[in-house]
């Protein structure tokens, strides 16, 4: 069974027709790329995918191991196995980090029926995940993205993807605003959740990321449906000709 | 000039005069101050005759109409009971590490409370504080505002129970010393309560205060509170209201802040169907600082209103005032700060803010910041904001998987624990944080 199966998804926002049309199929294992030009929907589609209010359905279906994923809060999304790298992770004072990391992984223990993570097994899985990351002791302690960079807000992605182990990782332009360094480690972060049980969805606007997370599938998203698909070379081809064939140049 | 000829006397104004006149008459204190405290009563009792319980035409009461509020003037509490006083301890707040002195029924409980001595550390019962004529007791009142104020006045004509306390100059006092205040029995009654702190110059001192009753009682609380500040003293007050939800509970705070100082107050706010706290504060010595904060978490129809009025009479004087406030099902805040910047106080730096988290369609929140600068080189500013929980916020966690409650909790412990987290003792700040997160848990359940 895929692990995505997304059937002529309509979506909009405030009357806004963003989808229309769509249909994607990951399967276990694989690494997906959407590329497309600026306003093609690739963000509506991640968005969708992880149950924001603001968008609503209104045709087609997703499912995730075969099941309704539309049906679902966010919340029981993210515990089905559903999660989201944000383009641009918010920042939430007054809340620690590390309050945040062990809430969110036992609300979806809890969801699943397992048994919550102990203090120091919780403890020493963050250090060993945030050491990869680089994501020091202090920034565990401030509060959700405060005063992070805009490199170590994405770092802090990654990390909460290592810690949660989902079955399905959207990474929403998580190369965006990253220097070359930066790029390096939050690749190595995800190229080590690659794994043949689970699937990616990996969407940017350049081809520069995929040099680093290598994918099995390039779709190219263009007013809000898939218009072409093909292997990695597809990304390359992109990098040369542009989108002026969608009607908008690459930069 | 007062242009609103006062409207004749309610029922519960009239009582609360006669019960002022008995006990103006009934109770000759003897002691060097026993003519003093005559003269308080019985003028307290001619300004209360006069003009009667604060209502919505009164500016500063505008959004607490007291005399539709007070409706029954409750009488005075029965004697406390060993029974009672089991109970009470019990059900007081514990805070970890503190010297705790236990009031039942608007009453000191001298055998449930510690009184044992300690260097640097005077405390002594209103009644032996006025017998003696020693310590603190000639500041008494002093903090007084000029403008009448009828919760004070009310506190003044009956005033008996309290303590007060004096730390010595140099003093360092580490255990903190709670005033747990409780109601108990199934009658409604009305207490008057008085607290006078004197911390002398270089002295260094927590204080805590908290108050609760039995659940669906109407009870009366009025509770009054001096707190003097000397030069170079380091004073931090905390005050924990978490009465029943149907009693009605009224403060009054008065600040006096030396030079060089350093005071900290933090109000919690969860108790009573309605209350108000008047929090007058005045920098009299330069180079100060005073934080005061606050948080309330309301529910149902409960109503609580933060009156602050804040002097800066002297120059280089530092003030910060942050008080958040949760609402949720269709209860209402109120806050109204006025900073008032003297000629001569330059250099003053004072910043003021109001937040209100609206959880519930019907709950409302009234601020009313004022600034007024009669001084050339100053900073001050205010804000005020009142808003529902960030929708993007909520998504970021529920992307994670903590379901909806949970996340709205996260964030608004986070949002409160902003002023919590200004509590410098460990201990408690720690239970602040507790209470606050009880509140929640018992809103969710």
């Amino acid at each position: 069974m895929a692990l995505l199966e997304i059937r002529n998804l309509h979506a909009q926002i405030e009357d806004n027709q963003i989808l229309r049309g769509l249909d994607l199929t990951v399967n276990p294992g694989e690494v997906h790329a959407i590329m497309g030009p600026n306003g093609s929907g690739k963000s509506t589609l991640s968005y969708v995918l992880a149950g924001k209010p603001d968008y609503e359905v209104t045709e087609g279906e997703a499912l995730l191991d075969g099941q309704d994923l539309l049906d679902m809060d966010p919340d029981a999304r993210a515990a089905a196995g559903v999660f989201l790298a944000f383009q641009y992770p918010i920042e939430i004072p007054g809340v620690a980090t590390m309050t945040f990391l062990r809430t969110a992984i036992n609300a979806q223990r809890k969801t699943r029926g397992e048994a919550e993570l102990s203090t120091p097994d919780f403890l020493r899985l963050v250090k060993e995940k945030a050491g990869e990351l680089g994501i020091t002791q202090d920034m565990l302690r401030r509060g959700v993205n405060v005063g992070f960079s805009g490199g170590e807000k994405k770092r802090n992605e990654i990390l909460q993807m290592a810690l949660l182990q989902p079955k399905l990782c959207i990474l929403d332009e998580t190369d965006s605003g990253l220097d070359i360094d930066a790029l390096k480690v939050v690749s190595d972060g995800v190229n080590a959740l690659r794994s043949p049980e689970r699937g990616m969805v990996v969407i940017t606007h350049y081809q520069r990321l995929l040099n680093h997370i290598v994918p099995d599938v390039v779709h190219v998203m263009h007013k809000g449906r898939i218009v072409r698909t093909g292997g990695k070379e597809l990304a390359l081809e992109l990098e040369a000709s542009g989108y002026a064939a969608y009607g908008q140049d690459a930069a | 000039m007062n242009i609103h000829a006062n409207p004749p006397r309610t029922a519960a104004e009239e009582a609360l005069v006669a019960h002022a006149d008995q006990r103006v008459a009934a109770e000759p204190v003897a002691g060097p101050l026993a003519g003093r405290l005559g003269e308080l009563r019985r003028a307290a009792r001619d300004a209360f005759a006069a003009n009667g319980l604060p209502h919505r035409r009164v500016e500063e009461w505008k959004y607490t109409d007291l005399r539709a509020l007070l409706r029954t003037a409750a009488p005075a509490p029965a004697p406390v009971s060993t029974a009672d006083v089991a109970a009470a301890g019990a059900e007081a707040v514990a805070f970890p590490d503190v010297r705790r002195i236990l009031f039942v029924n608007g009453q000191l409980v001298a055998s449930a409370s510690d009184l044992s001595a300690e260097a640097g550390l005077s405390i002594l019962p209103l009644s032996e504080a006025l017998a003696s004529g020693q310590g603190a007791i000639e500041k008494l009142n002093t903090l007084a505002p000029q403008k009448y104020d009828g919760v004070l006045a009310l506190n003044t004509a009956f005033l008996d129970e309290g303590l007060v306390i004096r730390v010595d100059a140099g003093a360092h006092i580490a255990r903190p010393v709670h005033i747990a205040h409780v109601v108990t029995g199934t009658e409604a009654s009305a207490t008057y309560t008085r607290l006078l702190v004197d911390v002398g110059a270089g002295a260094k001192a927590t204080f805590v205060e908290s108050f609760q009753g039995t659940e669906g009682v109407a009870y009366q609380t009025n509770d009054a509170v001096e707190l003097f500040v000397g030069d170079g003293a380091h004073l931090d007050y905390v005050r924990v209201q978490e009465e029943s939800l149907s009693a009605l509970h009224l403060a009054t705070m008065m600040v006096e802040i030396g030079h060089e100082t350093k005071l900290h107050t933090f109000t919690l706010t969860t108790g009573a169907k309605a209350s108000r706290v008047s929090l007058y504060g005045r920098f009299s010595g330069t180079h100060s600082h005073a934080g005061l904060r606050g948080a309330t978490l309301l529910k149902g129809g409960q109503h609580a209103d933060m009156t602050l009025l804040l002097d800066h009479a002297v120059s280089n004087c530092e003030s910060r005032e942050l008080f958040k406030t949760v609402l949720a099902d269709e209860s209402r805040g109120v806050f109204q700060g006025k900073i008032v910047v003297r000629q001569d106080a330059q250099k003053t730096d004072g910043r003021m803010m109001s937040q209100a988290l609206l959880l519930g369609d019907e709950a409302e929140m009234d601020n009313k910041p004022e600034l007024e600068i009669f001084a050339d080189d100053v900073q001050c500013g205010h804000g005020a904001t009142a808003g529902s929980l960030d929708e993007d916020l909520l998504f970021y966690l529920k992307a994670r998987g903590i379901p909806a409650k949970e996340a709205e909790a996260l964030l608004i412990q986070a949002f409160v624990g902003e002023a919590i987290e200004f509590v410098e003792n460990d201990g408690l700040r720690d239970a602040l944080i507790d209470r606050a997160e009880g509140w929640l848990k018992k809103r969710v359940a």
